[in-house]
């Protein structure tokens, strides 16, 4: 394996770049990103097209003159990447001319016009003005087609989010979600920092995530400056990961049996979850597995113990086969918010959601960060609830089969955890399969080994648009289960 | 509820004052019982069994904060909600079989009295105007529109062996002929009663009265707005609803202990057996619910109907096996 993969860069013209990309993208090309920066004497879009067949990656770099920074939509080309250009208007002002739905995206209307806060200019937050473009919500006309708004604060104890629905009768017709509220500006507040520094900072872009976003921040870091990462440091970062992968998906496959009345399941689904956070404080010194990766490495304070790693997996197991046998609850699971597979894929869906409506795709084959022989990628054609939670049931033993594998080939050496002393400058790319999907991480570092700018692109900046598509023909009080079953992060999508 | 012409009816008043005191202190406890088997079972510890009772002593306590642009209704509501179910609690044959003459313990009294505490909290539910409210109430409405059906048929077949439709009536032939609790009609009214009971008190799989899921909601849904007392009012009239019906379907199933004569030690007794008879339902109900899920929202009318279908049974069957 070449320690870090190579990246293709090239300066193009507006006038090239519907063409180049629209060429990339037949040939089996993703577009994994797409960042916005402001340098002296310019602004400047990069876009990031990553081939999963052969991890090939590209990046078509775009120069906007900040006297008229338009540039050309690629909105018909590509879903993601026309809310990628909504995204650069909002926080750089950079116009996509167009762009089929220029409405705003990131700020929300209350936000005052003109003040791109991404922009080195931009100050302190104006105050707010009142909310005069409010959102564009479609209103649904018709006999007995009624409006339901839910949130943005919920009855649980979970993010915020504004679902608007039209519903005639119990049908949902139309679902739109308005997120953003939590936009605490991450991506601004990795400016100016120490590289080291942006390990803390990565680990709580979605608290749930900790491992994924580090892993992604440090990948990026290394390979903009050459660092070269011992193998076994490697190995204990797959090893977090499979760890991470599995305390999310358990809570979620209790929460899902629970969101359909069946609480006994959540309730063993929590206890094993437990045991795995336990198992995660005295692996790493933190439940939710922060502080075990740093530039250059990853250590542990102990390796964790293989067998009850795989004590709790054959107790998942169980807990899936009793919850699955309940006539109800696989009632209630099977066919309900169906995402095709063609959706899935024109969306540009990650992770456990795509690999349910049977998109083949996960970076840690696709762009590994180590060989891992024990890795299978679990597929389900469905697309519904059940392929969702099928998907992520058999992601669990698969986890706990690669973590008894690592830890066996560790041969209990707990990583370096080497610290980079190295302070050039550089560009890179990190990408990493979180338990959500693949997380991609661009950094650029200015001399002295400061950040100058990370784009972060949590999975659920593209799950997200799934769930209307999902919900079409689904019933009001189906939808709770239908959202858990894509569990998306609310605050890895709003940075 | 005034009595006879010959004055006050006294023994029948002793017996629905002590039927309602029973209940108001049994009904929470019922509650706190369920949740609590349900916990163990699933392996937590639980609030306790006076945890409702302590829910209620705080929510009395506290004023009730109502929603701008709310009418009336939402004062009127709970009140409604919580006087018919002390109503029924009065009427049904729990402790004993003496009645009113002018206000029997009719079956259609009882499902009216019900049906008007059903219809005041869904007016709550419709009061503030929000979604979640109107949500709930409509979904509360369409259930009840097919327990109601399913309820009345189910004691219709009861009655028809009676030849009366006082409950009173029924359940004083169940204890001269103990016999008759195990014959096919009653078993197959029985069972249908039960699904119609579990679909009115908003119990798995009907409804999960333990989420937190707005969009779920059936009866959450339509209390979501109120607070305070008018919070405690509804929370206790359902409660009592709860045992209420309960309460009536364990005396059906088992009438001994209920008196036919207003002795002191008789309705104590009465009291002792009602406990345990509620104890039993309790833990069965709770039980079952911990191993159900809530079935999809459009799958209650096809349990209903099921339920419906096995009344309508009963009644078949009763004219069936009817002598004469």
């Amino acid at each position: 394996m070449t320690e870090h993969a190579m990246t293709e860069r090239s300066e193009v013209s507006a006038a090239q770049l519907p063409d180049l990309v629209a060429a990339r993208l037949t040939d089996g090309y993703r577009m994994a990103l797409v960042a916005g920066h402001e340098d002296d004497e310019r602004l400047r879009v990069v876009y990031v097209l990553v081939r999963p067949v052969d991890d090939r990656r590209v990046e078509l770099v775009l120069g906007v003159p900040k006297g008229n920074p338009v540039i050309p939509s690629l909105a018909a080309l590509d879903y993601a990447t026309g809310r990628f250009e909504r995204e650069l208007h909002d926080l750089y002002g950079i116009v996509p001319e167009g762009h089929p739905l220029p409405a705003r995206l990131v700020r929300h209307a209350h936000w005052p016009r003109g003040w791109y806060p991404m922009r080195r200019d931009a100050g302190a937050p104006p105050p707010f003005e009142p909310d005069v473009g409010s959102f564009p919500f479609l209103q649904v006309e018709g006999q007995g087609v009624y409006e339901i708004p839910v949130g943005p604060v919920h009855a649980g104890l979970i993010e915020p989010g504004h679902f608007r629905f039209s519903v005639v009768g119990e049908t949902i017709l139309r679902m739109k979600a308005r997120l953003w509220f939590v936009h605490r500006g991450a991506e601004k507040l990795f400016e100016g920092r120490d590289i080291h520094d942006g390990i803390a900072l990565a680990e709580r872009i979605s608290g749930d995530t900790a491992v994924g976003h580090a892993t992604a921040y440090a990948t990026a870091v290394e390979a903009a400056l050459g660092i070269d990462v011992p193998t076994t440091d490697r190995l204990v970062r797959a090893l977090l990961l499979e760890l991470e992968r599995m305390h999310n998906h358990v809570a979620d496959l209790g929460a899902l049996a629970n969101d359909v009345g069946y609480g006994i399941a959540h309730t063993h689904a929590q206890r094993i979850r437990e045991t795995l956070l336990r198992l995660n404080r005295r692996t790493t010194g933190h439940r939710l597995i922060r502080g075990g990766i740093s530039i250059g490495g990853a250590r542990l304070i102990e390796l964790p113990d293989p067998d009850l790693v795989t004590a709790l997996a054959r107790d998942v197991a169980e807990l899936v086969e009793i919850s699955l046998s309940n006539s109800t609850v696989l009632d209630r699971f099977t066919g309900t918010a169906v995402l095709p597979t063609q959706a899935a894929h024109e969306l540009g869906t990650l992770g456990y959601v795509a690999r349910a409506s049977g998109l083949d795709q996960d970076a840690r084959r696709d762009h590994p960060g180590v060989d891992l022989d024990a890795l299978d990628v679990v597929l389900e054609p469905g697309g519904d609830v059940l392929a969702r939670y099928l998907v992520r049931a058999r992601e669990v033993q698969v986890s706990a089969r690669l973590v008894a594998s690592i830890v066996h080939t560790l041969a209990g050496n707990p990583g370096s955890g080497s610290r980079t002393t190295a302070r050039g400058a550089g560009t890179g790319l990190g990408l990493v399969e979180g338990w959500r999907g693949t997380i991609a991480h661009r950094v650029e570092i200015a001399s002295g080994g400061r950040l100058s700018r990370v784009k972060v692109v949590d999975p659920s900046y593209f799950n997200w648009p799934a769930l209307p598509v999902a919900l079409a023909g689904t019933i009001v009080p189906d939808f709770p289960l239908a959202n858990k079953s894509f569990n998306q992060s609310y605050a890895g999508n709003d940075l | 509820m005034s009595g006879s012409e010959a004055g006050v009816n006294l023994p029948a008043l002793t017996v629905a004052l002590s039927q309602v005191v029973v209940l108001v202190v049994l009904s929470p406890l019922v509650i706190g019982l369920m949740r609590t088997v349900r916990a163990r079972l699933e392996g937590r510890v639980g609030g306790g069994l006076g945890q409702p009772f302590r829910d209620v002593r705080k929510l009395l306590a506290k004023e009730p904060i109502r929603a701008k642009g709310t009418s009336w209704l939402s004062v009127a509501g709970p009140l409604v909600l919580m006087a018919s179910s002390l109503v029924v609690c009065a009427l049904m044959p729990l402790l004993g079989t003496v009645t009113f003459d002018r206000m029997p313990d009719d079956l259609f009294v009882v499902v009216s009295v019900l049906l008007l505490g059903t219809v005041a909290v869904a007016l709550v539910g419709l009061d503030a105007g929000t979604a979640f409210g109107g949500m709930g109430s409509s979904r509360h409405m369409t259930i009840a529109a097919l327990v109601e059906p399913t309820v009345l048929l189910a004691v219709y077949a009861l009655s028809i062996p009676v030849g009366s439709s006082v409950l009173s009536r029924i359940v004083a032939a169940r204890l001269e002929d103990p016999t008759s609790v195990f014959s096919p009609v009653s078993l197959l009214a029985l069972l249908a009663l039960a699904i119609a009971v579990v679909a009115e008190t908003g119990r798995l799989p009907v409804d999960n009265p333990a989420t937190h899921l707005e969009l779920t909601m059936v009866h959450e849904a339509m209390v979501l707005e109120s607070s305070g007392r008018d919070l405690a009012w509804l929370e206790l009239g359902s409660w009592l609803r709860l045992g209420a019906l309960l309460g009536l379907l364990a005396t059906l199933l088992a009438p001994w202990g209920v008196v036919t004569e207003v002795s002191a030690p008789g309705l104590l007794l009465a009291a002792l057996a009602l406990s345990v008879k509620l104890t039993v339902a309790a833990t069965l109900l709770a039980t079952v619910e911990v191993f159900v899920a809530k079935v999809r929202l459009f799958r209650v009318p096809e349990l209903l109907a099921g339920s419906f279908v096995l009344a309508f049974l009963a009644v078949t069957a009763s004219y069936l096996v009817a002598p004469g």
